[in-house]
């Protein structure tokens, strides 16, 4: 199975010398990195061609990673039916950056690309109808950004006076609780509660 | 025989109880009660709830229905339309979005009407608290009569909480809007 994936990886990445930037296999599952510039016409390639026929886009979503310069990940997942293989292609873009829409390519990404426009604010270039499609009507932010706080601006409320539902800013009777899971096996990185005590005792 | 020393527990005689209303009957041919008795008692028997599923919870408010818990029993019967219906079962998460949707169908009930929240997310945002995007109880959108707790709550809780909820009709009705 990975020796296939790899022969496949070496194939497109020969065939697409100009959009991909490497091929890996890991957990035998093959991944392409590539440029989002030459992304149709490479999704396309992945589509048409005799050995990949791509035939079905199975998922599109996409990851923050705050700290890089390249923000976010877009991330397509293929399979085929025909040649019974899937594939991951990811493409790095920038805050200001916009990524082609592959609809036309793919009819189904139409509202995956919504989805994710949604939940990161990334741009689809050629989009038929690029608006919200999950969050609330006149909602404000992208949620899935690591800098979108859990809570949100905005809560809803009856009004008695107004006879409506009004929107406030949020204002939690609860202190937030942290749940910090992270276990002393992984580098805590700070003192976990208790340790003290042993490293006083010596 | 053993003998009871504690407080009574027996309860009225239900023979009697019968026996007497049947002489009445027998007698005059008619009963008498109040008229607020009456609709009361009519009120009770007659909760047509409207199937305000959102989420996990709507799953086990149709177990309730279905034929083991079997909650039509009790008179009640599920109503698509909210203009017949004088229950609402908020069975499930209660989203922002979802919220004005919510109090415009609620306000469509015609009076007397009664809101049964269910679940811990319609209670106060359960597992959904501090979410983006979900209201913290859907109290804060129609005044609740009956919280059923429970995540989801089973059918047994549901439908304890329709006979709770007929328990308050009983001792608080009144005919007055």
């Amino acid at each position: 199975m990975s020796d296939a994936l790899q022969e496949l990886g070496a194939y497109i990445e020969a065939k697409q010398s100009d959009a991909v930037l490497s091929t890996s296999v890991a957990n035998g599952e093959l991944t392409v990195e590539v440029t989002p510039t030459a992304l149709v016409s490479f999704v396309e390639f992945l589509k048409v061609d005799a050995t990949c026929r791509f035939s079905t886009m199975v998922d599109l979503t996409a990851v923050d990673y705050p700290t890089r310069e390249k923000r976010y990940d877009v991330v397509y997942h293929f399979l085929s039916m025909y040649q019974n293989h899937r594939i991951r292609v990811r493409a790095g873009v920038r805050d200001d950056e916009m990524v082609p829409s592959i609809v036309d390519v793919y009819p189904a990404s139409n509202w995956f690309e919504r989805e994710v426009f949604d939940m990161f604010g990334i741009m689809f270039k050629g989009h038929p109808d690029l608006r919200r499609i999950l969050t609330d009507y006149g909602f404000r932010g992208h949620p899935l950004r690591k800098d979108f706080p859990t809570t949100g601006y905005t809560e809803v409320r009856y009004d008695e006076a107004q006879k409506r539902v009004v929107y406030e800013p949020v204002s939690l009777v609860q202190e937030y609780r942290q749940f910090d899971f992270m276990s002393p096996w992984e580098g805590a990185e700070y003192i976990l509660p208790g340790d003290e005590k042993s490293e006083a005792k010596g | 025989m053993g003998v009871m020393t504690g407080a009574n527990t027996a309860g009225g005689d239900k023979e009697v109880a019968t026996q007497a209303l049947n002489q009445e009957l027998q007698d005059k041919g008619f009963l008498l009660t109040s008229t607020e008795d009456m609709i009361n008692w009519a009120r009770t028997g007659s909760l047509h709830w409207m199937t305000f599923g959102l989420a996990c919870c709507a799953v086990e408010m149709m177990h309730t229905a279905m034929p083991r818990y079997d909650m039509e029993r009790f008179g009640t019967a599920p109503r698509a339309s909210p203009r017949q219906s004088d229950l609402m079962i908020v069975a499930g998460t209660l989203t922002n979005k979802m919220a004005p949707a919510l109090r415009k169908v609620y306000d469509q009930m015609p009076e007397p009407r009664y809101v049964l929240s269910m679940g811990s997310c319609a209670n106060g945002g359960g597992y959904y608290h501090y979410s983006y995007s979900v209201v913290r109880g859907c109290d804060r959108i129609v005044p609740v009569d009956v919280y059923v707790p429970g995540c989801p709550p089973s059918a047994e809780a549901l439908l304890y909480g329709l006979l709770q909820l007929q328990r308050k009709i009983r001792r608080t009705g009144t005919i007055a809007r």
